[in-house]
């Protein structure tokens, strides 16, 4: 903001110093703090198991890790990975930027973004409680019937499974709530839905997919646990059950969610690509419409996860064509990303370079995507390391990668200060480098026919030198992590202090200081175009008509007149505004860790179960009838 | 009294919807109160999850290998009488947020106690079936019918169990004076939920009972 800010006499509730203003802070940006910083420790965690699992698959008839303690490996590695790494961290730049982009000074439920963040951290700790409690989850994080019946997984392992997932889908579920209502109802003036960045729209895109899929697995999980809990007969074969029907239950989330983790990183990339290449996102309407094509089209294509079960030619032809469409969208939006770099001034900061290297291992994994798409090669490729490759390709060279690039670009506006860029070169070069060493000669290893999820493989198979060549690479790909970390930790105390807008970026989340206060806008920005900062320092230039012509289309006002309130060298009045945030509240995480104690009591004792359930209430009356208004701040401007 | 307002605005927006009062919102980019839409969020996410139960339901019908079967357990006008009682519940809930916009605070508590009542009627009824047909032989482990009936309707009468609940609670809030016509969104938006739950057990009832009959 071009005036400078003061902020007289902060209320009580912004005093609160230490451990329990975080745990009762309702800020959307510390709960994006949290969010992030939680994720990445569990990244940590998650990726130390892929290296017990790339150690063991170093040499052949390895006995390093055994068959069972291999299974808890990849079981917890996928599930921390999708639920408590992808999830969280698209989660913590919802939090943090989804307001800042739209204008807004926090979500619509304030208190109930809090409840999602200490729920997801219950749901996180529990499964991890497994370690501790005779042993890790064993059933692939898809937990295929009847598998996780009870004859065959007799321990508590599933359970820990299938109750962190209960209560990590309640998590979800209400994050999902929030920024729906958020985005369509909290949006600033002027800024009308086709005028949002993309992200803002991805977001949107992802909340509508979590809201529709994750009631899918709640079902199905709720299934096994009366199976395992009160011997109902749902996938028990003797009495007629059918096993399949898991499949379909899982995967009719398991699909969306698959988009539920890209779209995200999508929109993070459609965010930095125009501000690094000094141009407005190419086609910026094809590229929101393809997303939500994207969206729709998730859900009907969760039958190609099964095409191996045997569903019958005319299944199969229909999940097939449709996986083949669901990628024309998906390659509308590459070309939108290279149009936008296309005769641009490109910018190659690290950001930028991830950004790239998204569109790159995106277009692989995408290219491997519709490979087995068609059920003949899929037969083929199906539970191979051919599988693992494609996945990773999009998981992490798409997912992971889109929101690295979201933390070089919005690191200064998140902490004030920049991350490294002499660091963060390495990073992404090291980054790239391994991760193909990694996960590139895994679609030869897949192909010439070694399973997946198989904890050894014999010598005379031909596989050690690709095995070897993935394991090294897993273990650069674990060093470019920690030279991650090491650059966060560095930058936090060293880094170069960026100012408001250190990229010339386009949209409203550089028009404020950094960090942002925590009222966000002392007042509220109008807005008139996609690019309101652009437009406010260089004026609107055509691509502004067109997007006119865009709103015109769509039924809403065109703009009339250019820039913020803000604008301009100084505002000539001073004016005193009270801006009423949310009360920090004790409510939110007492009901989330209650619905975490509530789950733990079904594995440890029923007594738990009870106590975690009063809480529960507890939390939930003392929400309800708790004032949500706090004191006002007072700004001068 | 919004979470983040503006006292001295030069332009609205950015305004956080918990515990907003009243019932246009002049203060939302859309003008559509917040909670509310949380509320019909929720009800398209309940929509799965009772269409996933009842799928479940349908798939494995028929595919039971021992009895008891459902046309034998199954008394379909004791259970047409119970379905009368909750349809019933929606028409009083349609009274209780009528009195309350009147200002009716009186009828409003009439109203809404008849609610929960209609829905405790329901629910009893509920556990009167469940105990015969335990009766009869038919639990959760017997076969695929019981393990899927009592998941379906079970998971429904929960609904029904924290309608009552919530109604009740309203209802006190009334008598403490915290609830009053101004709140008349509060209750309209547990009138949502209440209304879906009802039309979920019209959708349960056709599929569930009536196609035995043929």
């Amino acid at each position: 903001m071009a005036t400078v800010v003061d902020v007289h006499a902060p209320p009580a509730t912004y005093r609160v110093p230490g451990w329990w203003s975080w745990l009762t802070t309702v800020d959307h940006k510390r709960i994006g703090i949290l969010y992030g910083t939680t994720a990445f420790i569990f990244f940590l965690i998650g990726g130390l198991e892929a290296l017990l699992i790339r150690i063991q698959l170093f040499v052949p008839n390895n006995t390093f890790l055994s068959a069972q303690a291999y299974n808890e490996m990849f079981t917890m590695h996928g599930t921390t990975m999708i639920f408590l790494v992808v999830m969280p961290m698209s989660a913590a730049f919802f939090n943090f930027m989804v307001p800042l982009l739209i204008g807004a000074r926090d979500v619509a439920f304030p208190r109930l973004n809090a409840f999602s963040y200490w729920t997801f951290l219950s749901g996180g700790v529990l499964l991890h409680l497994s370690f501790l409690s005779g042993g890790a989850p064993e059933v692939g994080w898809f937990g295929y019937a009847p598998l996780t019946s009870p004859q065959y997984t007799p321990g508590h392992s599933t359970d820990f499974w299938m109750l962190s997932l209960q209560v990590l889908g309640v998590a979800s579920l209400a994050a999902a709530f929030n920024f729906l209502v958020t985005i369509i109802n909290l949006r600033a003036p002027g800024m009308t839905m086709m005028r949002m960045p993309v992200f803002a729209w991805m977001t949107l895109v992802t909340s509508f997919l979590m809201v529709l899929a994750f009631p899918a697995i709640t079902v199905g999980l709720i299934l096994v646990m009366f199976d395992r809990y009160m011997h109902a007969n749902f996938f028990n074969v003797a009495q007629g059950g059918d096993p399949i029907l898991w499949q379909h239950l899982f995967w009719v989330f398991g699909h969306p969610e698959v988009y539920i983790l890209i779209l995200p990183a999508m929109g993070i990339v459609s965010e930095v690509l125009p501000t690094f290449s000094r141009k407005p996102l190419f086609g910026y309407p094809v590229v929101v419409f393809s997303g939500i094509a994207i969206g729709v089209m998730s859900f009907g294509v969760w039958a190609h996860h099964m095409f191996s079960t045997g569903m019958g030619p005319v299944a199969d032809a229909v999940f097939a064509i449709n996986t083949m469409l669901i990628a024309v969208p998906t390659g509308v939006k590459i070309f939108n990303w290279i149009a936008t770099m296309w005769g641009g001034s490109l910018n190659l900061k690290t950001a930028m370079l991830f950004a790239i290297g998204f569109i790159a291992m995106f277009i692989i994994g995408g290219l491997s995507g519709v490979m087995h798409s068609s059920p003949p090669a899929d037969l083929q490729q199906t539970d191979t390391y051919f599988i693992v490759a494609h996945f990773h390709y999009v998981l992490f060279g798409g997912a992971i990668m889109g929101l690295t690039a979201g933390a070089y670009y919005w690191f200064p506006k998140i902490t004030g200060r920049f991350l490294s860029e002499k660091l963060g070169k390495w990073h992404f070069w090291l980054t790239l480098i391994a991760f193909n060493l990694t996960f590139f000669p895994m679609h030869f290893t897949g192909l010439l026919g070694m399973p997946r999820r198989t904890y050894t493989y014999g010598d005379y198979l031909n596989l050690t030198l690709l095995n070897q060549l993935s394991t090294i690479g897993a273990l650069l790909l674990g060093l470019s992590v920690l030279l991650f970390a090491w650059n966060i930790l560095w930058s936090l105390k060293y880094g170069e202090p960026a100012g408001d807008n250190p990229w010339d970026g386009a949209t409203l989340e550089w028009a404020i200081p950094s960090p942002p206060p925590p009222y966000n806008f002392a007042v509220v920005p109008t807005v008139h175009s996609s690019l309101p900062l652009w437009d406010q320092k260089y004026g609107m230039p055509e691509h502004a008509q067109s997007h006119r012509l865009g709103d015109e289309l769509l039924g809403t006002s065109p703009a009339s007149e250019l820039g913020l309130p803000e604008a301009g060298p100084a505002v000539a009045q001073r004016r005193r505004l009270e801006i009423h945030m949310p009360r920090p509240s004790i409510f939110p995480p007492l009901t989330g860790f209650g619905l975490g104690l509530m789950a733990a009591g079904l594995i440890y004792s029923p007594i738990i179960s009870v106590v975690g359930l009063l809480w529960l209430f507890m939390g939930i009356y003392g929400w309800c009838y708790e004032p949500a208004a706090g004191e006002p701040a007072v700004v001068e401007l | 009294m919004s979470d983040v307002t503006v006292l001295t605005p030069p332009a609205g927006g950015g305004v956080a919807a918990e515990h907003g009062h009243g019932g246009g919102d002049h203060e939302t980019a859309t003008g559509l109160n917040s909670r509310k839409m949380l509320m019909w969020a929720f009800l398209g996410s309940d929509c799965i999850f009772f269409g996933s139960l009842i799928a479940t339901y349908l798939v494995y019908r028929g595919k039971s290998i021992v009895g008891p079967y459902p046309h034998e357990v199954y008394d379909i006008p004791y259970t047409s009488v119970s379905s009368f009682v909750l349809l019933m519940s929606s028409l009083t809930m349609v009274l209780t947020l009528a009195a309350l916009r009147r200002g009716d605070l009186i009828r409003f508590r009439i109203w809404i106690v008849a609610t929960a009542l209609l829905g405790l009627v329901f629910l009893g009824g509920q556990a009167y079936e469940f105990t015969s047909f335990y009766n009869e032989g038919l639990w959760f482990q017997t076969n695929l019918f019981g393990s899927s009936f009592f998941t379906l309707t079970g998971f429904h009468g929960t609904h029904v169990f924290i309608g009552v609940i919530w109604l009740l609670s309203l209802f006190i809030s009334s008598i403490n004076g915290k609830l009053n016509h101004a709140d008349s969104l509060t209750v309209e938006i547990a009138g949502l939920y209440w209304h879906f739950v009802d039309v979920v057990w019209i959708v349960i009832f056709t599929l569930v009972y009536l196609l035995e009959v043929t």
